[in-house]
């Protein structure tokens, strides 16, 4: 294609936030009537680049970026999303932004009425216009012919079933005469198979019609399906584009996660699977908003460390929420034989297992409390050590001095950089706070340790004293360790098997040293494409 | 040497210098208005001492994370309970003075309870909440008041020969009991000893109380409630012991304030009780979720002698008598500058 026909032309963008690199001379161009499907891992790149497109304050705010966006030629800058619509922009949300008790059509067109004059006008200003039902609905009808799907335009919003309020908000897009350009974000992620079929009819309508489309998804088949060109986005950078005609979700998949793994898997000669089973799962189901467990299934063997991993929102955090008792949580879980009773916090903790939150600062720390109280207290609470009796057992006090001893060991093993064990949690590091979070956990001398996102948010040095303590934990304790995270090389460099969430449910379990490829297909849930054993 | 006293301010806060200073330049100008040292001294530290345990009521909820007990009449009714009662019974002295509290502890104890159910269904607004259940407790009583069926004469009205009075006198009953234990007289400086022993006595309970397992439990469901839970505390229950306590304390507080006062006050008197002493917690450097016995100390002390001080020293200065104008700016004056820094902590 030429340099004409490009609507849109994204160049050379890069963007830091304080130092983090997350875009990098990143080049993206849009042609006219094209879909272009952008791809990516959680912190790819993704919303940021559109952040970028739109002018969002929160880009300003950090200092901008730098390339240069062209808009048919004219070279732009949006300084707020008011510009970017105006200048023929659309963006779909993820989340609708629909007000429920009023119809499609007041919905579509809202604020943009079509309206008739009449005499309060002249005193209170053009504000108050009479609305033109008639034309208003004609208006509506128009929008949603374009996208070519039933839907009522007299409808509440309130009583649609989701796929409706989704063509409502794309509809609105549509009556703005001057849109060119429609950015979808995640559009068939809350929506059922069939609607998202209507969705991707209707999106290729548009495209047809002349309207340029970025299709942002997690859903691999879908973008291969609709889009024309592919833009995978790693770490910050296009690896990739391609002719969505000329390739398979495999090879897509690669990209996405696919960097070869420097550190050489610590492959044991394990024989993990043959040892006894200390932890038994079945058909657990968690209510944790945003990362929601829909029936899962997994046995933990005794001495192993098992990595659970999947992209964000897809439950892997529910999972040791759930069993702590942290969140609402049903179904059957065995521990060492015994039946584990579920929402009760105390009983899980009496039997030896121990938790670090991936919600550092909200759960796992008291942060205006010195640093021995925090790795003890749990301890004390449970355990109902470090407390020193007075006057023969009539006045139990917690035992300071002992508990000043025990931190300031675990602050030497495992180099918490502070003052002294009495500083307040609050102003340490991240990743002082998470290791202060470890202590706490292994103050407990758990038989079982679920550790959630260890290394979100610290700095690198931190990072591997954090991965080298956990495996030193296994070793000399034997401690089981289920560990969750997000960064799949991690898991890949510490765990004997991974075990990948994908809406809620377990989609395959894999040894560290799989494909790749597999890894990138079982969290975009496409289990059939995978080749190693499941 | 520098340093040093730039940790000493750092630690204390300057609000509290500041304040202490301006608490001292009041006792240097007290001679030159002809105002007796020795009275100022011992008249700050008996309303001192009368208002600590009140203070001290409130560091309980504080410290579980159920805010400033605004609503602590609640305390102070069933303390005030327990005080007309012994005097129907006649009992005098020591004795007297312990029969009220024995009585009072039942009540708060109970009224507590309901209280904490109260407070955990609105976490959030606990201090809005409490304020409210402290004013409608007061407007609930002033009618029991009339209606309990007291019948010493020393207590009810005249005529019609029903209903309480709305000021009792203690004279008589246990009037000082505590004020007067081994209390010092140097001329016209007075020390209540007994109270301040008293005090110290209920603080170093309280402050003990805090260092044991049950106590640190309570200290981590206030200060991260979450984290509370994931320990594997019950943060609920917690509270709910937190503001028991609280109000027991705030019902043997107003018994020693009464002892040295003089009078039981009825009716609408316990109104306005909560925010003398939460200005003072707050003046002394505690905030919504966290208070020591140091900041109860300090803050009562400068809160009471602020107030003792600034009336009397300015009705000297200008002649002519403006003492409760002026107490009531000074006391809600302090009250402002109190709350605006709880929300600067709060942030």
């Amino acid at each position: 294609m030429d340099e004409k026909q490009y609507l849109l032309r994204m160049e050379n963008i890069s963007k830091d936030f304080f130092g983090n690199q997350v875009l990098k001379d990143v080049t993206i161009r849009v042609g006219k009537g094209e879909i272009i499907g952008l791809v990516g891992e959680n912190g790819a790149g993704k919303s940021t680049l559109m952040n970028i497109l739109f002018g969002l304050s929160v880009i300003h705010e950090t200092g901008g970026f730098q390339g240069r966006i062209f808009l048919e030629d004219n070279e732009v800058n949006f300084a707020s999303p008011f510009e970017a619509i105006e200048a023929g922009i659309g963006m779909v949300h993820q989340e609708f932004i629909l007000i429920p008790g009023f119809t499609a059509t007041e919905n579509i067109l809202l604020n943009r009425e079509s309206t008739n004059y009449n005499i309060l006008v002249e005193v209170f200003g053009e504000r108050l216009r009479t609305l033109d039902r008639e034309e208003m609905h004609k208006r509506a009808v128009k929008a949603i012919e374009k996208l070519g799907v039933q839907l009522d335009p007299d409808m509440l919003v309130s009583e649609m079933p989701v796929g409706h309020r989704q063509f409502t908000e794309i509809a609105r897009e549509m009556d703005r005469q001057s849109t060119k350009l429609l950015v979808l974000d995640e559009p068939t992620a809350v929506l059922t198979e069939s609607e998202a079929n209507t969705m991707l009819k209707a999106a290729r309508k548009l495209a047809d019609s002349g309207l340029s489309i970025i299709f942002i998804t997690h859903r691999l088949s879908e973008v291969l399906e609709i889009a024309d060109r592919l833009v995978v986005l790693r770490d910050g950078q296009v690896v990739r584009e391609l002719e969505s005609s000329k390739t398979t979700p495999r090879e897509v998949a690669s990209l996405m996660v696919g960097r070869e793994i420097k550190d050489a898997i610590s492959v044991r000669s394990n024989d993990s699977e043959e040892s006894e089973i200390v932890l038994d799962i079945k058909d657990l189901w968690v209510d944790m908003p945003g990362e929601q467990v829909n029936g899962v299934n997994l046995q933990v063997h005794k001495g192993e460390i098992l990595g659970i991993g999947g992209l964000a929102g897809q439950g892997k955090l529910g999972i040791a929420n759930g069993v702590m008792g942290l969140f609402p949580a049903e179904g059957e879980v065995h521990y060492k034989g015994e039946i584990l009773p579920l929402n009760n916090p105390v009983s899980v903790l009496s039997k030896g297992i121990a938790f670090v939150s991936e919600d550092r600062r909200g759960v796992g720390l008291l942060l205006d409390e010195p640093i021995d109280l925090n790795i003890v207290f749990t301890a004390i609470q449970i355990q109902g050590r470090f407390i020193k009796n007075f006057l023969g057992g009539l006045v139990k006090w917690r035992d300071e001095k002992e508990i000043s001893r025990v931190a300031r060991e675990y602050v030497d093993s495992l180099q918490i950089k502070c003052v002294s064990e009495k500083q307040e949690a609050k102003e340490l590091s991240g990743g002082n706070q998470q290791k202060v979070c470890l202590a706490k956990a292994f103050v407990l001398e758990p038989d079982l340790l679920f550790v959630s996102e260890p290394t979100r948010g610290i700095d690198v040095g931190a990072k591997s004293v954090v991965l080298e303590t956990l495996r030193r934990q296994n070793r000399e304790h034997g401690t089981t360790i289920i560990m969750t995270s997000s960064e799949l090389e991690e898991l890949r460099s510490i765990c004997d098997r991974i075990a990948i969430v994908n809406e809620g449910k377990i989609f395959g379990i894999l040894p560290p040293t799989a494909d790749p490829a597999d890894f990138g297909l079982l969290m975009l849930g496409e289990q059939e494409e995978v080749k190693s054993g499941v | 040497m520098f340093e040093s006293i730039g940790k000493l301010i750092e630690k204390a806060g300057w609000p509290r210098i500041i304040i202490a200073l301006f608490l001292l330049s009041l006792f240097a100008i007290a001679p030159f208005v002809n105002i007796s040292i020795g009275t100022s001294i011992s008249d700050t530290i008996v309303r001192f001492a009368m208002n600590s345990v009140l203070v001290l009521s409130l560091v309980p909820m504080v410290q579980s994370g159920c805010g400033l007990n605004f609503g602590m009449q609640l305390g102070v009714i069933a303390g005030l309970i327990g005080a007309v009662t012994s005097i129907e019974l006649g009992v005098t002295g020591f004795a007297g003075f312990l029969t009220a509290i024995g009585i009072a502890i039942p009540f708060a104890a109970i009224l507590g309870f309901f209280y904490g159910l109260l407070l955990n269904r609105v976490k959030g607004d606990e201090m809005v909440v409490a304020t409210y259940v402290g004013f409608s407790s007061v407007a609930f009583m002033s009618m029991m008041w009339l209606l309990l069926p007291y019948k010493s004469p020393n207590m009810i009205w005249g005529y019609g020969g029903s209903g309480l009075r709305t000021t009792i006198s203690v004279e008589g009953y246990w009037l000082g009991v505590l004020n007067n234990f081994l209390s010092v007289r140097i001329g016209n400086f007075f020390l209540p000893t007994g109270t301040i022993l008293f005090f110290a006595l209920i603080a170093l309970l309280v402050w003990s109380f805090f260092k044991t397992k049950l106590g640190t439990a309570m200290t981590a469901a206030g200060s991260n409630p979450v984290y509370a839970k994931a320990a594997g505390v019950n943060v609920d229950r917690m509270r709910i012991l937190s503001v028991v306590i609280s109000t027991i304390i705030a019902a043997v507080g107003i018994l020693v304030y009464e002892q040295s006062f003089g009078f039981i006050q009825l009716y609408m008197a316990p109104l306005l009780m909560a925010f003398p002493a939460v200005a003072a917690l707050l003046l002394g450097g505690a905030s919504v979720s966290k208070a020591s016995m140091g900041n109860v100390i300090i803050g009562a002390f400068l809160f009471q002698g602020i107030l003792t001080m600034t009336p009397s020293v300015m009705n000297n200065l200008i002649k002519s008598d403006m003492s409760e104008v002026i107490r009531i700016i000074v006391s809600n004056g302090m009250i402002v500058y109190a709350l605006t820094r709880k929300m600067k902590v709060r942030k």
